[in-house]
């Protein structure tokens, strides 16, 4: 992509092509890497954990942290028809969505299938950003046939992005003087003048938006790269004094769970990318029709949906709080305690060391939802094999959810 | 027994017209909340009473100079009960515990031992002062969670009665039987060998340097009028790493917002439940007529009648202050009398105007967020132990030092920084007389000096001092000579023999009442485990459903 990922020796490297991408942050974040856990994200390496995944879980529990999230995909779609065209694409009306808002949303296929969840953000009349966790240039352009005032620019290399989440937050950006921050609320965005960048073209290069994925209060910071440095650091000197840490994807993994959040890979496959036709899912499948606008105009996959609605989704998500502390990561969930008859699986499972119990996401036949769910759990101690039956009982909010993760102005800490 | 068991919630007296409550808890430390909320639960109108006009106990936070909270008296966690903890719902109710990152330990010439959360590199750190003893410690730390994994599963069951014949002592009996006989004959032998002998004994099987056994053999004095030296404190080093924080055996965690947030949980859980809490009410006496316990007399002249009393005192107060001798069974006046419960620590809590640095420390952003345990060395310590004896605070004393502001944003002012020393050993009585304001000060001094010598420029960063002699800890917080486990945690007094022997279920020699804190079993700690087994056995009484959840073990 550019001069930040060149190693010295390309030239000679026959391995160029092969190794990762490096983001804009990579200096900063490659020397607080201690353990060396690398991860890939889009083909850019991606922290795993940098010093303790549970300290860093706790940094966002606790005080503040950052995730690179610049490996997620950022378009552009602008023009007059730009409304138009992501409103016939995506399940939610943004003909809605007011000026420096964000929302959460999804797409699907014809069939009703998801193919991604991602968020828009409206920064000017005619102008869109959707990001999203996999490349959709493709199904993009796709959609966009037949809109002729449009533009769709893939800005996923050209933006530098770093999530903030945690309670001291807020206060750490109100103390690196970005005035009002605190009146920001949930799914805002707001722009700040940052840096020496020099006045004129762009005397607010900082956009900042009052969201995240870990269901706590928090922020997502957007640059343009040459900035994306002197951001970190801007960061880091004020927000030592409130417990700042970087984290990877075993932190973000934990807090999302917590929060009752769906990972693309564990909670759904993405439609275009599934084989068999029954292995992916619908909006409904994974609790989420609320994000399904049925007045508005026609969209993609609106008919097919409209018929699962009537009929109701053969699975659902949901929320499992189950006995014992042993993760049910991979069980298979009965309707009986001598597990006879399988009514589903568990998609994401673990610990919750903040809420002290053991919570799971699950896909459950939707029929079976009235009677007892119980989950076989493998578990291993010493190299021994064991396993358990265990009782599970349906949450329906949030495993954590606290208040200040919509409070405005948020509390200090 | 006692309370008719069809009334539900309030009822009145009709002879006096007063409240008559199901239950009064004396102390609302957090034992006595934990009892509390757990009879709340059953459906019994509960109500606890606090000399006080704070709650918590010795599981507390206080502004003592503004912009600074001090966890005044415990200091960390790792004991408190899990399946308490959800099943009380104490996150809903603001609880959050952290678990804190590595500490550091430093030797008499200037010599640290960093203890580092990941396992590799704590290995190599320790290779560094000794490869014998880094792959020694693997040996320790496997041999020490076998042993705090039978102990462990007694911490949430009620001990058998060694001399009763009902079935339910015997069948707890042979429980514990079975589970000792399971470790196999040599280690029952080991394991008898470990409840009599010393912390440094223990050690001197795994480790050649003395630094690591110094740090090892700090677990093992803490809170006990002993030494390193003096047999019984490796019991005590098993129960400093019996805990656990999610699952991770022998993690200590820190309770954001300080450990108050523990306290004001369970009481936010209590009040929930239905259940009362009245402050800057001290009880004069327990009210007995007819050898039962019928109610509490204040401080303030105020009679309150219940169904049953359960004291949150250690058991030297309860029965030698608040008890009239002649309501005693014969016997137990002396036995309270003699309950071993020496004051042995002081706590000196200081405000920091910034993070200070200690000699031999890297830079390192993650090890400043753990403790710092000034040891020294076993001579160091056990001479420490010898002021004690002599009835002086130790002149070189052993200091464990956590700067709970490095991690956790609320209590402190952003930069600034507290600093909480538990210091080993202060004797409640000392030999030249009375404790005075002079002579506190004289100990703090002792402490800030110690630290300075190992942080250059540490006083400079001192905003504000809250010095703790267990004069202190005793006059505010009641615990008797300020011992902190209210009772020492050695043989004659753990498990049936605690608090005394033939009384250990948590029935009292009174009919109708109960005891519910730390002169119980389990013992010493922030782990609920006393309020709640009490608890149990109080509905058991009363022929109510249990509302005390089992314990949540790791070990299966």
């Amino acid at each position: 992509m550019n001069t930040v990922n060149r190693a010295d020796n390309e030239a000679i490297d026959p391995y160029a092509e092969e190794r990762l991408k490096r983001t804009y942050f990579y200096p900063r974040a490659a020397a607080l890497n201690i353990r060396d856990a690398w991860f890939v994200w889009n083909g850019y390496k991606f922290a795993d954990c940098y010093y303790d995944a549970e300290y860093e879980y706790f940094c966002v529990r606790n005080s503040c942290a950052t995730y690179d999230i610049c490996p997620m995909q950022k378009y552009i779609v602008s023009g007059a028809d730009a409304e138009t065209m992501l409103n016939r694409m995506v399940t939610r009306d943004i003909s809605k969505l007011n000026l420096n808002r964000v929302t959460y949303l999804c797409w699907c296929t014809d069939a009703g299938r998801m193919v991604d969840d991602g968020t828009i953000f409206k920064l000017g009349a005619d102008k869109f950003m959707l990001t999203c966790g996999s490349p959709s240039l493709a199904w993009l352009r796709k959609s966009a046939f037949g809109f002729e005032n449009l533009s769709i620019v893939d800005m996923s290399d050209k933006i530098a992005a770093l999530a903030f989440q945690g309670p001291t937050t807020c206060e750490v950006l109100k103390q690196m003087g970005l005035d009002g921050i605190d009146t920001l609320k949930p799914f805002n965005i707001m722009h700040f003048p940052f840096g020496d960048s020099g006045a004129g073209s762009d005397d607010k290069p900082l956009m900042v938006s009052r969201t995240g994925f870990t269901g706590d209060l928090g922020y997502e910071l957007w640059i343009k790269p040459e900035l994306a440095l002197q951001l970190w650091d801007a960061l880091y000197a004020t927000g030592e004094n409130y417990g700042i840490q970087p984290f990877g994807e075993v932190a973000t993994n934990m807090a999302r769970l917590e929060a009752g959040f769906i990972m693309p890979g564990m909670e759904f496959n993405e439609a275009l990318k599934t084989i068999h036709f029954q292995h992916d899912h619908s909006p409904f499948e994974l609790g989420l029709s609320w994000l399904l606008d049925f007045k508005k105009p026609h969209f993609n996959g609106r008919l097919a949906l409209l018929k699962e609605r009537d009929a109701g989704p053969e699975y659902t998500l949901v929320k499992l709080d189950i006995e014992g502390n042993k993760p049910a990561e991979e069980s298979h969930l009965y309707s009986d305690k001598g597990c006879n008859h399988e009514i589903g699986y568990v998609t994401s499972a673990m610990w919750s060391p903040v809420v002290k119990a053991n919570i799971a996401l699950a896909m459950v036949k939707t029929k079976a939802l009235k009677g007892d769910i119980w989950a076989e759990i493998y578990y291993g101690k010493e190299l021994r094999h064991n396993s358990k039956q265990v009782k599970c009982t349906l949450k329906q909010q949030p495993f954590w959810a606290p208040a200040r993760r919509r409070a405005t102005p948020p509390p200090a800490y | 027994m006692g309370l008719d068991t069809t009334q539900r919630g309030r009822y009145w007296d009709n002879d006096t017209a007063m409240k008559t409550y199901d239950a009064i808890i004396i102390g609302a430390g957090h034992n006595g909340l934990t009892n509390a909320a757990y009879l709340a639960k059953a459906g019994l109108d509960v109500l606890v009473v606090e000399k006080n006009d704070y709650i918590g106990g010795a599981s507390v936070s206080r502004e003592m100079q503004e912009g600074w909270i001090y966890s005044s008296c415990s200091y960390v966690c790792s004991m408190m009960r899990q399946t308490i903890h959800r099943d009380l719902n104490l996150t809903r109710h603001g609880l959050v515990l952290v678990p804190y990152l590595g500490t550091v330990s430093y030797g008499d010439r200037g010599e640290t031992l960093i203890s580092y959360t990941s396992e590799e590199v704590n290995y190599n750190a320790l290779r560094r002062h000794s490869p014998h003893d880094a792959d020694a410690m693997f040996r320790l730390h496997t041999d020490l969670a076998r042993y705090a994994q039978l102990i462990r599963k007694t911490l949430l069951r009620t001990p058998p009665d060694p001399t009763s014949f009902r079935p339910r002592d015997i069948k707890e009996l042979l429980w514990l039987a079975k589970e000792f006989w399971a470790l196999g004959e040599k280690e029952l032998y080991e394991y008898i060998r470990f409840f009599t002998m010393s912390a440094a004994d223990f050690l001197e099987d795994y480790f050649e340097t003395d630094l690591i056994k110094a740090a090892m053999a700090s677990a093992g004095i803490i809170g006990t009028a002993l030494g390193v030296q003096s047999p019984g404190s490796a019991y005590i080093l098993l129960h400093h790493v019996m805990g656990d924080v999610d699952g991770n055996i022998g993690a200590w965690g820190l309770a954001r917002g300080g450990m108050g947030a523990i306290s004001n949980s369970i009481a936010g859980a209590l009040k929930e439940l239905g259940g009362e809490v009245r402050t800057n009410a001290g009880v004069e006496q327990i009210l007995v007529k007819n050898r039962k316990a019928v109610g509490v007399v204040l401080e303030n002249g105020d009679e309150l009648t219940a169904g049953i009393v359960v004291s949150n005192l250690d058991a030297k107060r309860t029965f030698t202050q608040c008890m009239d001798k002649n309501d005693l069974p014969e016997g137990i006046y002396e036995k309270a009398k003699n309950f071993k419960i020496r004051g042995s620590s002081g706590k000196v809590n200081i405000a920091l105007s910034a993070m200070p640095k200690f000699t031999g420390v890297p830079d390192n952003r993650y090890v400043d967020r753990g403790g710092h345990n000034f040891v020294g060395s076993l001579e160091t310590m056990e001479r420490a132990y010898d002021c004690w004896k002599h009835g002086r605070w130790s002149d070189d004393p052993f200091i464990e030092a956590v700067i709970p502001s490095a991690w956790d944003p609320t209590v402190a002012p952003p930069g600034k920084h507290w600093m909480s020393n538990f210091v080993q050993y202060c004797p409640s009585k000392l030999a030249d007389g009375p404790w005075t304001p002079e002579k506190r000060d004289q100990f703090g001094q002792t402490v800030i000096d110690k630290i300075e010598r190992y942080s250059p420029g540490f006083k400079d960063l001192i905003v504000h001092m809250e010095i703790r002699t267990p004069h202190e800890i005793e006059a505010e917080i009641g615990l008797t000579e300020g011992n902190i486990f209210q009772g020492e945690l050695t043989i004659d007094q753990l498990l049936f023999n605690r608090p005394f022997p033939g009384y250990a279920q948590y029935r009292m020699p009174i009919k109708n009442m109960y005891m519910c804190g730390s002169s119980t079993h389990p013992g010493g700690g922030v782990s609920s485990a006393c309020g709640a087994n009490a608890a149990r056995e109080i509905l058991m009484d009363l022929k109510r459903g249990n509302t005390v959840p089992e314990d949540d073990c790791y070990d299966e």
